[in-house]
């Protein structure tokens, strides 16, 4: 079993973060506007829609949420859930979405995420057993856990500030080319980064993503609607997912991610190795994110993600072109939407619409969603192929 | 003395023997009696061999300081008073626990040694923190 080249991505949909939304903006209706821009770049219609993936909002959280939004939507879905594993949630559609595909449940699936910035106290709701065993401690939200994961990288192989900020500081001169980026305004140095705001030590507030308001969606369909797509179908090559913590602390390691499982699996049922790939989107809430996840998915030996990031161009342009979008830390996260950025800029790419900030001779990408604290993990590669 | 304004743990019957425990100023932690490891957080069973023969036993309180960060912002108001340290010990029986370390954080180093001190933050509830050793 194998899900190489049993399904395309055909269209995408993307809408400009907002850090302030209007008092009239809900999740639902930024749901349905992108949903809206999705179908319509896949040169589809809404009726031949028949699978619907969706992600919830921490905004507007509710059970049966996928009938729920899929009547706001006017679908009608043959398959329908809802992906429930964090930032990995918009990469994990994508390849259960061609397993539902090939297993000849439905043709074309709509996957999509959309959230508003949920300010002051309001954080996801958290299970049990981390209301009694983190919260009292004061480990709220995702800040602590990378935070105390780049601690220790750096205690065990000699990662600096400086090679973290750097990651910040490439994404930025991306976001600089994408007119929906929230960060597109001025670049940024690695001497910006390490004399901003230290938020949780380590980690300065420009190597952590900004929550913002917005939505993202993807239409994945069958070979023979891929076919005669309006744009250049995506093929799905290779996924993976592995996950073996939800809190960090419990996690066997903090330096070494199931990315490694996930992305194994992946370059394995896809057949390819690390450098046939002509585009990187990994997962980026933070700074130190991005070199675990390219350490773990291969692309540098362990330990060596912060002289890597350091020895490499990771612009549009560069030898190591990663993130091109910007990443969320320039793009914006909009709750799960941040996870489906890198998906979406990958698609793009691959398309070849990257306008100003193309990829040259893009065919092929690896994708990293992550969820929690390192711990849902979805690798996926991807192919432009007529 | 000003009202506790923090998160406070709701103990479980699972995980009641653990918090009375720190009330009386032991570490207590349940270890397998099928492949005889220890055990954090409280579980219904072993989260290595599914065993449910589980028992509660003594903990030395020594540790080492597995990493830490000293949270400036804080993402939830009731932790207004930031910075503080939160850190991840590693147990000399072997789990890993989410604490807090008191101690000024110039002096904390990644893999120190620690050891349990009882915060008895309200005269119901006791957290366990560390201390360098």
């Amino acid at each position: 079993m194998s899900l190489k080249n049993k399904a395309a991505a055909i269209g995408i949909g993307e809408l400009k973060p907002l850090k302030e939304p209007g008092e009239d903006t809900t999740a639902l209706g930024l749901m349905a506007e992108v949903a809206a821009e999705a179908i319509a770049d896949a040169g589809l219609e809404k009726k031949d829609v028949d699978g619907f993936l969706v992600g919830m909002p921490f905004n507007d959280p509710g059970m049966l949420y996928p009938a729920s939004a899929a009547e706001v939507l006017g679908l009608t879905p043959r398959m329908l859930n809802i992906v429930d594993i964090g930032g990995a949630s918009p990469a994990g559609m994508v390849w259960r979405a061609a397993a539902a595909i090939d297993a000849g449940l439905c043709d074309v699936v709509l996957c999509v995420a959309a959230d508003l910035n949920a300010s002051g106290d309001q954080r996801p709701p958290v299970i049990s057993v981390q209301r009694e065993f983190e919260s009292p401690y004061g480990n709220i939200g995702a800040n602590c856990g990378y935070a105390m994961i780049a601690r220790r990288h750096m205690f065990e192989f000699g990662t600096t500030p400086e090679q973290m900020a750097k990651v910040a500081v490439d994404q930025r001169a991306n976001a600089l080319k994408n007119p929906l980026a929230l960060f597109n305004q001025k670049p940024l140095t690695i001497e910006e980064v390490l004399s901003s705001r230290m938020i949780v030590d380590p980690l300065h507030i420009f190597e952590i993503v900004s929550p913002v308001s917005g939505a993202e969606a993807l239409i994945v369909a069958a070979p023979d609607i891929a076919k005669r797509a309006k744009h250049p179908p995506v093929w799905l090559l290779g996924a993976g997912e592995c996950c073996d913590h939800s809190s960090i602390t419990y996690a066997p390691s903090l330096t070494h991610s199931p990315v490694k499982a996930s992305a194994m699996t992946a370059f394995k049922m896809a057949g390819l190795e690390r450098k046939d790939m002509n585009l990187v989107c990994p997962y980026d809430c933070y700074t130190i994110t991005v070199i675990v996840t390219l350490e773990d998915a291969g692309f540098c030996k362990k330990g060596q993600g912060g002289p890597f990031v350091m020895e490499h161009d990771l612009t549009y342009a560069g030898d190591f072109p990663c993130n091109t979008h910007g990443g969320q830390l320039s793009f914006g996260q909009a709750g799960l939407a941040g996870g489906m950025s890198h998906v979406t800029e990958a698609i793009r790419q691959l398309m070849g619409r990257g306008e100003t900030r193309q990829v040259k001779n893009a065919a092929r990408a690896f994708v990293q969603g992550n969820g929690g604290i390192m711990s849902e993990q979805v690798s996926l590669v991807l192919e432009r192929r007529s | 003395m000003s009202e506790y304004l923090k998160p406070l743990p709701k103990p479980t019957a699972i995980s009641r023997p653990f918090w009375d425990a720190a009330k009386r100023h032991e570490l207590m932690l349940q270890r397998c009696g099928a492949c005889h490891k220890f055990i954090y957080y409280p579980r219904p069973q072993c989260p290595h061999c599914m065993s449910d023969r589980l028992a509660w036993e003594r903990c030395s309180g020594a540790g080492k300081l597995y990493s830490f960060t000293v949270v400036r912002r804080a993402a939830s108001r009731a932790f207004a008073d930031a910075p503080y340290v939160l850190a991840i010990v590693e147990l000399a029986e072997g789990p890993r626990m989410t604490t807090n370390i008191e101690a000024p954080p110039e002096q904390l180093r990644v893999d120190m040694p620690v050891i349990v001190f009882f915060d008895d933050v309200t005269p119901e509830r006791t957290l366990v923190k560390f201390k360098p050793a």
